[in-house]
């Protein structure tokens, strides 16, 4: 399946079962270090693709805590979701070093392209559009991070031969 | 290995050293996050193809660093020892360069750095005016040493004031050191550090921590990310010497989880570091411990603020509290917790090694030292550079940063990031330190610098 090399979750390569097991597992492993429900939760992102209430369900009780505690914490910091993302997730940053450099115009050249508006994920399923904190990028602005990786100096023109890397 | 003193270091760097000596040449590749972005990956495979098929991987050591400093210029590489410096790299261009520079030894000027104003190219890194104006402590390795090898960082006299502090001096001597320097908090308050080192170890706990902040919330500044990328082992040997001088026996780092880069390296950085010997038990021969661990992020701007990082690193939502009680009082998990910046960190091994009076020989009266900004948004020369506290904000902008480009008039610089404020032409001969910045207005913040050109609408940006 080459297809699903850039694909940073392994929800197509395991089932159910074998998930919640090995999240169980690495549960297991962290119960016992003080404080480590966030390192936890990205971890359990990283193997399901978000984490809807079911999953945190789940982490409650391995972790030994109460769900409010865990969805609260869900809940507050953005790199957490609880709706499936799109396959790949484009991150465009509104710093004011990009915002200087153009980084508006990306977005409404963006939107027209995905059809889909800030935080919005593209009804095929592939992308996630969402605006980021600032990437640390700012010598190169403006600047958008498609999954891991950091496109500089982006022009609206070239949005559309960017995106078609990716399916 | 295990590091048992300073002799042990000093062997590692000797050999290092001899090894290096035996290359003819010495190719440094930038991989720092902008060159990266670049496709410097693209360049550092070609290089090695091309060296390959003229038999010379032997010869030469291709190196990969932290970012140089001119990320705009990217992918760029400097080659030692002549020490020239090409800049926007390709892969076909660097084939040219080995061909010239290496085999047949004349370097290739038309690849070297171009100087508009003065329309000549500059080979030699060192009378590039972006870097010659510049003192560089806390980023003394950047773009200097391969980030990924310990002993590289050990030839550079990494840990020798590790091995310093805790084999010769005491807790409250470490303290009086830095206390002398001047060092202020690189975070954005400027707090005296050594004035925050002594609160932590007067207080009295059975257990206390010291924590890195490594959120970087400010936008516009990439320094702190470039430090953790480029030299991890300076930071790490930061939390070595901070966490003896408080008496802390565990670290934690709290990284930004938009940076998995530097997670990544700094993760390996510390397993070298603890494979040395450098973290666990009995440090350089003695009863010290000191453990260190990473905590990531999840995307909240506040978790920069000390109170809410240290509700971050518990698990929890990342909400502020009200101070007092201080962190040095109680902290992370109720216990007395003393918190730096990543800059700041970079800064202690140089002042206990070379001594306080060497760093307050840098800046100004109240503030000493250097200060690392990002130059960014209008300026020709956008990327990193480290100056000396009261060099002026015209001389950052214009003699370092060369300037707005396709010759538009200067209209504002936006210092300290949002909640900062914006610096006009009036005042360009303004000595930047703490003070007189914010008696202009703005704050210096974590030292993000945004230029904004007459163009630039300043309503919309605010
Ligand atoms: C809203 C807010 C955001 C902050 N963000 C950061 C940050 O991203 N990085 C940082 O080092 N300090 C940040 N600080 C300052 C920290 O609270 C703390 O003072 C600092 O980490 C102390 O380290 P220093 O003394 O070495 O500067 C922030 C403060 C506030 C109020
Ligand atoms: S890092 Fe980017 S994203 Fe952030 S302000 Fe800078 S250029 Fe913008
Ligand atoms: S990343 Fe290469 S110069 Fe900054």
């Amino acid at each position: 399946m080459p297809e699903m090399k850039n694909c940073t979750c392994s929800c197509a390569k395991e089932n159910d079962e074998q998930k919640y097991k090995k999240l169980a597992e690495l549960m297991k492993q962290y119960k016992n270090s003080e404080g480590s429900l966030i390192q936890v939760l990205h971890i359990a992102q990283a193997i399901f693709g978000c984490l809807p209430l079911e999953l945190q369900r789940y982490i409650a009780q391995g972790m030994g805590k109460p769900l409010s505690e865990v969805s609260g914490v869900v809940t507050f910091y953005s790199f957490f979701a609880t709706r499936p993302r799109g396959k790949h997730v484009i991150r465009v940053c509104l710093g004011t070093a990009c915002y200087v450099r153009g980084g508006k115009k990306i977005i409404t050249r963006l939107e027209e392209i995905l059809g889909v508006g800030v935080g919005e994920t593209t009804k095929d399923g592939l992308f996630t559009f969402e605006v980021a904190r600032c990437i640390g990028a700012c010598g190169l602005a403006p600047v958008i991070m498609i999954d891991d990786m950091v496109y500089k100096q982006v022009k609206p023109e070239k949005l559309e031969n960017i995106l078609a890397q990716y399916n | 290995m295990r590091i048992k003193n300073l002799e042990d270091l000093v062997k590692i760097k000797e050999e290092y050293n001899s090894k290096m000596a035996e290359y003819n040449y010495q190719i440094l590749v930038c991989g720092g996050g902008g060159c990266v972005s670049s496709k410097c990956g693209e360049v550092k495979e070609a290089l090695d193809r091309c060296l390959k098929g003229y038999g010379l991987s032997e010869k030469i050591s291709v190196i990969t660093t932290g970012c140089m400093g001119i990320c705009a210029l990217g992918p760029v590489v400097l080659i030692k020892p002549d020490e020239t410096f090409y800049t926007k790299v390709t892969p076909e261009k660097i084939a040219e360069i080995v061909k010239s520079h290496i085999i047949n030894g004349t370097i290739l000027e038309k690849y070297t750095y171009y100087d508009k104003a003065r329309q000549l190219y500059i080979p030699n890194i060192n009378d590039i005016p972006f870097f010659k104006d510049q003192v560089k402590i806390a980023l003394r390795n950047c773009g200097q040493i391969d980030y990924s090898s310990i002993e590289a960082y050990i030839a550079k006299d990494g840990y020798f004031a590790a091995a310093k502090a805790l084999s010769k001096m005491s807790r409250q001597q470490v303290v009086e050191e830095i206390k002398k320097s001047g060092l202020r908090g690189r975070g954005g308050a400027g707090f005296p550090t050594g004035i925050k080192w002594e609160a932590g170890l007067k207080a009295i706990s059975d257990q206390k921590y010291f924590v890195c902040n490594a959120d970087e919330g400010d936008p516009g500044a990439f320094m702190d990310r470039s430090i953790l990328e480029g030299d991890p082992h300076s930071v790490i040997e930061g939390m070595i010497l901070g966490g003896y001088a408080v008496g802390a026996n565990i670290g934690y780092i709290y990284v930004r989880a938009e940076y998995p880069i530097a997670v990544e390296r700094l993760s390996t950085a510390i397993e070298e570091a603890r494979r040395y010997g450098l973290l666990g038990k009995n440090l350089f021969s003695t009863d010290f411990e000191f453990e260190l661990e990473i905590r990531i992020g999840a995307g909240a701007f506040v978790c920069g603020e000390e109170t809410s990082l240290m509700a971050s690193i518990e698990g929890r939502r990342g909400e502020p509290r009200q101070k007092p009680p201080f962190p040095f009082e109680r902290g992370l998990f109720g216990k007395p917790t003393i918190i730096n910046n990543v800059e700041t960190l970079a800064n202690i091994p140089p002042i206990i090694h070379k001594g306080a009076h060497w760093f307050s020989q840098f800046g100004t009266e109240r503030s000493k030292g250097t200060k690392v900004f990002a130059l960014a948004g209008n300026v020709v020369n956008t990327g990193l550079v480290e100056v000396p506290m009261g060099i002026s904000l015209g001389d950052i902008l214009f003699k370092i940063g060369d300037g707005i480009p396709q010759g538009k008039a200067f209209k504002a610089a936006q210092a300290g990031g949002p909640s900062g404020g914006c610096i006009t032409k009036e005042f360009l001969n303004t000595p930047v330190d703490y003070e007189n910045i914010s008696k202009i207005g703005a704050i210096m913040g974590s030292g993000g610098l945004i230029v904004m050109n007459e163009d630039t609408c300043m309503v919309d940006t605010a």
